[in-house]
């Protein structure tokens, strides 16, 4: 399977480095290795989920409790979280890092994915929810930190999406 | 049953012990009891008090959390009695107050109206211990029950479809939120 094992340990050392303690995903195929390294890892809390708005819940829980956490979920997950993210996170002003794989973009094969694909980055700005693209790993680390430092310093959830060029390595 | 009643009865032992309760007439009468620092109210995202109980729970394992649901949300979040039952939290009660209906928006009748058993669904989800009381004594019992059990209880407790003719009281949900983040940062 050619999702990047060396650029999933970037975005997963970034997210131990912003002193990420719980994360909660969903499987999805471009979250595979970072879920296994989540699970590998004794320190960090992994809760495999049965929907990602569960996720919301759990990680306002972690906050309040002061514990830092992240979501993992593809972006139709972020479509399936949206009203725990308005009426948990946003209306109670919770720090929430979502980091949200950008399933059907330029590039993408599977007919499944392209509709949610397309309505991704604007589902975001209407909620204003503040994004970036990692699909690069020279801007990985920073760009987690970042978003981090905003959503720690705003209440409120931040959004960085995980590319295809960072994602995926299209077999030769 | 009265779930203010059923309130009541517990109420001096959630003290010392972390309390997430949903909206509508669950916030409205506990917090006519008397609201403390470490009790907090999810007025909206139905479904997700238990979802926060468990951040909570799995993140502060020294904590006893309590969480008090009602049919309607644990029915918007069924998935979510699995995940509870797969961590297991041994520090976390989840009381459902049921009362087959939605009751703060207008009384219309839920599943469990027509025969859905939410404790079994809970123990058909991994919970390891589930009842259903109907009289306050059982469920006074059944909630001791569980904080002895040390290990994680769906009680469902089966209620009259009444409650506080207003739902919004004089707590702001940001004075509540930072008040009980405080609580848990202190505590």
């Amino acid at each position: 399977m050619p999702v990047s094992t060396a650029n999933s340990k970037i975005v997963y050392d970034a997210l131990k480095a912003s002193g990420i303690r719980l994360v909660s995903a969903l499987p999805e195929t471009w979250l595979v290795h970072l879920i296994r390294m989540a699970d590998d890892d004794p320190d960090m809390i992994l809760v495999r989920l049965a929907k990602e708005e569960e996720g919301v819940g759990i990680s306002a829980g972690a906050h309040l409790a002061g514990v830092k956490s992240a979501m993992l979920m593809q972006n139709h997950g972020f479509l399936a979280s949206i009203n725990g993210i308005v009426s948990c996170a946003q209306l109670y002003r919770i720090p929430l890092l979502m980091l949200i794989s950008y399933r059907g973009a330029f590039g993408e094969r599977d007919p499944w994915q392209t509709e949610g694909g397309g309505v991704t980055e604007d589902l975001l700005r209407a909620l204003r929810i503040p994004f970036s693209c990692l699909d690069d790993p020279s801007h990985v680390a920073s760009r987690i930190a970042k978003a981090q430092t905003l959503a720690l310093s705003s209440n409120k959830p931040v959004a960085l999406l995980l590319c295809r060029d960072l994602m995926w390595e299209e077999p030769a | 049953m009265r779930r203010l009643d059923a309130l009541r009865a517990v109420y001096p032992q959630l003290e010392n012990r972390v309390v997430v309760t949903i909206m509508g007439a669950v916030a409205a009468e506990l917090q006519s009891i008397g609201h403390r620092p470490n009790f907090f109210y999810l007025q909206h995202a139905m479904g997700l008090a238990s979802s926060m109980g468990l951040g909570i729970a799995l993140t502060r394992p020294e904590k006893s959390v309590v969480v008090f649901d009602g049919d309607g949300s644990v029915l918007m979040n069924l998935g979510g009695l699995t995940t509870l039952a797969r961590y297991r939290p041994r520090n976390l009660v989840h009381i459902v107050f049921d009362n087959e209906s939605l009751l703060s928006v207008g009384g219309f009748p839920t599943a469990t109206s027509t025969g859905s058993d939410l404790a079994a669904i809970a123990a058909a989800a991994g919970v390891p211990r589930t009842t259903t009381v109907r009289a306050i004594d059982d469920f006074a019992r059944a909630f001791d029950e569980a904080l002895n059990a040390r290990d994680l209880t769906t009680i469902v407790a089966k209620v009259e479809a009444t409650g506080p003719s207003q739902f919004v009281t004089d707590l702001s949900l940001l004075e509540n939120r930072f008040q009980f983040h405080r609580y848990l940062k202190t505590s």
